[in-house]
């Protein structure tokens, strides 16, 4: 009941310390504690993390209160502690977002506290990078290649295609029953995006212009598929974890997807996969993925001693030894492309993935803080060409014209 | 305990002095003192209305005309655009779909709602073995948290490995596999089809209540008329009901109007947009893209499409009262 009383009367003091500090104020606790925020809350991330940060934390003198929300509210808290001004001191961000919160305001250029990008791969720079300036470090990455399932290919006497017209012909000759030859997402969220960047971008279609014949024939590809019956129907409402729940189940012999499900398709019994690069629209084409993964930021808390000592938590967040434990412990390959071979050794199964970096695009590279505008025309154009009666091109043009 | 046996005390205290002074004087700081009282009762109220609804509400109508993103939170800025939102999203031609989902949504799961839950009602109102555990029964949609409802409904309606399609493909002579929630002519009917299921059980309990309030002498007055079936149902039933339906009707509008739960679970507003409504298009515009200007003039559209038939209860149940 005390408590309680000395709960309400601390209340106003407490809301008049959130309310104030106008010029960006913290209320981060003792000097030699820096808070962390990140999503990083289900294993494996969620113990390397830990583990990871709390080292640093060591190397660099410092404590760690380390806070690891849900990752769909992550943005939802960033937004409240920037009206707040309790924004923590090191800050973990999706890539795709890191542009759109740096051109809030709410994040401290990298440049101006020393913090070096050398070696990283030039599309992981470019997501970084807000106005010229560098605003996060991105230690690991990861993209999306195609699985395809062993037993299946050897019982077909079949060999993994390599271009647009290998995959339709494969993808019919797997398609059995109720069982299909290929499956992706073609989701109506940013996931659906993301899984159709790689044909649209390695035919050299562009965000900042969709209504264009090279995105319209990767539209047409995925419609093909779908209206040959490679591809279910239910493509429209999968995520990517229930695309890998249909290719585990062996209902798809063939699926588009990341190295984040090695611990959901090595834990089926019997299901032998391998991977190999996405098919190219024809014979030796160069494929262009988008990549994903989290950067690491430092907000501007007005703190500058406190800055300096994140920014010494970022780097060696980033060092090399680190980028390799993260890789091999969560399936990710490292952003310095001179790294992955110490990686791919120890996960010869991360080798699709890793020879992609050098190659890899930015979702923000282009658009910056606009690109959720755009990935949201490329899914609903996606979405009408797929059921909605739309050919691409017309689904393109009025996804493009608003 | 001991401080509230004090405070009584002093309170009777101070009560017994006026007394002391003049009968004019007593009587004027009495009444003072009433309506002090009267006042502190109606404070707590007033003060939870005012900052629950009240300032919700109008910081939506003002966010409706402001630019209000990200950049918002973090400087404090939301400059005036004026009716620039609105035009927007007017001019948006997912929003004209999504209105005529809306109406499509409302009127389907209320159609469906209130037909099978006058159904089962009257089912239940004839009493038999077990009829109160199977009437609690029906109550389950509404025990079912939603999100792991949508999640089995999903599984359900699967085109190719759903419970639904499983059992229709065995059926003999059946050789058909809808998409479900695939397909954009058919996504929005599964979406109505589950909210009719969720909401059920509300239709069906206020009905229930209302038909055991309807006195059986009147049935039996009826009987003797040659009144029974139907006809009991058309003369007696109906008109002793009315005011009931109408509250099931008018709220069950509300409440139907802004579901957006049951649509983000089952489609997400999809395939093509074709189960987005009003408020699955706020959701995603203020949550996903953030332009939460332009998902906050959504949300106003729909306050107002809301306070309509708000305004058609009040009137109506004003009208009951006076009766």
């Amino acid at each position: 009941m005390r408590a309680g009383l000395a709960a309400l009367l601390a209340l106003p003091l407490a809301l008049s310390a959130c309310g104030g500090g106008s010029g960006g104020g913290t209320t981060s606790g003792a000097s030699d504690t820096l808070r962390v925020l990140d999503y990083y809350n289900s294993d494996p991330n969620a113990t390397l993390w830990k583990t990871a940060i709390e080292n640093c934390g060591k190397t660099i003198g410092m404590k760690i209160d380390r806070e690891a929300v849900p990752g769909e509210t992550l943005i939802q808290k960033v937004l409240q502690q920037s009206s707040s001004k309790t924004l923590p001191d090191v800050l973990m961000l999706d890539n795709p977002d890191v542009q759109q919160i740096a051109a809030s305001g709410a994040l401290a250029p990298l440049d101006d506290l020393g913090i070096d990008a050398t070696g990283v791969a030039d599309g992981v720079i470019k997501a970084s990078t807000y106005e010229g300036k560098l605003y996060a470090l991105q230690p690991v990455t990861n993209t999306i290649a195609l699985f395809y399932n062993k037993k299946i290919f050897e019982a077909a006497g079949l060999t993994p295609p390599t271009t647009w017209d290998e995959l339709k012909t494969t993808a019919a000759k797997l398609t059995q029953g109720d069982k299909y030859g290929f499956a992706m997402s073609n989701i109506n969220t940013y996931e659906g995006t993301w899984q159709f960047l790689p044909f649209m971008w390695s035919n050299g279609g562009d965000e900042k212009d969709i209504n264009t014949p090279e995105t319209a024939a990767a539209l047409q590809l995925v419609k093909d598929l779908l209206d040959q019956k490679s591809l279910s129907q239910s493509t429209v409402t999968w995520s990517q974890a229930d695309v890998a729940d249909q290719f585990a189940a062996g209902n798809a012999a063939m699926m588009i997807n990341g190295p984040w499900n090695f611990g959901t398709l090595d834990a089926v019994e019997g299901l032998e996969y391998g991977i190999v690069p996405i098919p190219a629209p024809t014979a030796g084409g160069t494929v262009v993925s988008p990549f994903g993964g989290e950067a690491w930021t430092i907000p501007q808390t007005g703190d500058e001693a406190k800055q300096k000592k994140a920014a010494e938590l970022v780097t060696c967040l980033n060092s090399d030894d680190n980028e390799v434990t993260i890789s091999v412990g969560t399936g990710t390959v490292p952003t310095k492309p001179a790294l992955a071979s110490q990686v791919t050794a120890k996960n010869p199964n991360l080798e699709a993935f890793a020879s992609q970096v050098p190659d890899l695009r930015a979702r923000t590279g282009e658009l910056g803080p606009e690109w959720p505008d755009a990935a949201t025309k490329i899914y609903t154009a996606v979405q009408n060409a797929l059921v909605g009666g739309m050919t691409p091109e017309a689904a393109l043009a009025q996804a493009q014209n608003g | 305990m001991a401080e509230v046996a004090t405070e009584g005390r002093a309170a009777r205290r101070a009560s017994a002095r006026p007394a002391a002074g003049g009968p004019a004087k007593a009587r004027g700081s009495h009444t003072l003192r009433t309506r002090l009282v009267e006042v502190a009762f109606v404070v707590p109220a007033v003060v939870y209305l005012v900052l629950f609804f009240g300032y919700p509400v109008v910081k939506n109508i003002v966010m409706g005309f402001q630019a209000y993103t990200t950049k918002t939170f973090f400087t404090g800025e939301a400059p005036w655009v004026g009716l620039e939102n609105y035009r927007n999203v007017f001019g948006d031609a997912i929003f004209n779909r999504s209105v005529v989902n809306t109406l499509l949504f409302t009127a389907g799961s209320i159609a469906g709602q209130f037909v099978l839950g006058m159904a089962i009602a009257l089912f239940f109102h004839k009493r038999f073995a077990l009829s109160g555990v199977l009437r609690s029964l029906i109550l389950l949609p509404w025990l079912i948290p939603m999100i792991a409802g949508t999640a089995v409904w999903r599984w359900i309606l699967d085109t190719d490995n759903g419970a639904l399609n499983r059992i229709l493909s065995a059926l003999p002579g059946v050789d058909v596999s809808p998409n479900w929630l695939t397909s954009t002519s058919l996504a929005l009917v599964a979406v109505i089809g589950v909210n009719i299921w969720l909401g059920i059980p509300f239709n069906m309990t206020i009905l229930y209540g209302g038909l055991q309030e309807i006195p059986e002498e009147l049935y039996e007055a009826g009987a003797l008329d040659g009144a029974t079936g139907w006809r009991a149902f058309r003369h007696i039933t109906w008109p002793m009901l009315r005011p009931v339906v109408t509250v099931v009707l008018v709220l069950g509008v509300v409440y139907t109007l802004k579901v957006l739960d049951v649509i983000l679970g089952l489609t997400n507003g999809g395939p093509a947009n074709s189960t987005q409504t009003i408020s699955t298009f706020s959701y995603d515009t203020s949550f996903r893209q953030f332009d939460f200007g332009a998902g906050a003039a959504l949300g106003n559209i729909l306050i107002v499409i809301s306070l309509v038939f708000a305004v058609v209860y009040l009137r109506l149940n004003r009208r009951a009262i006076d009766e």
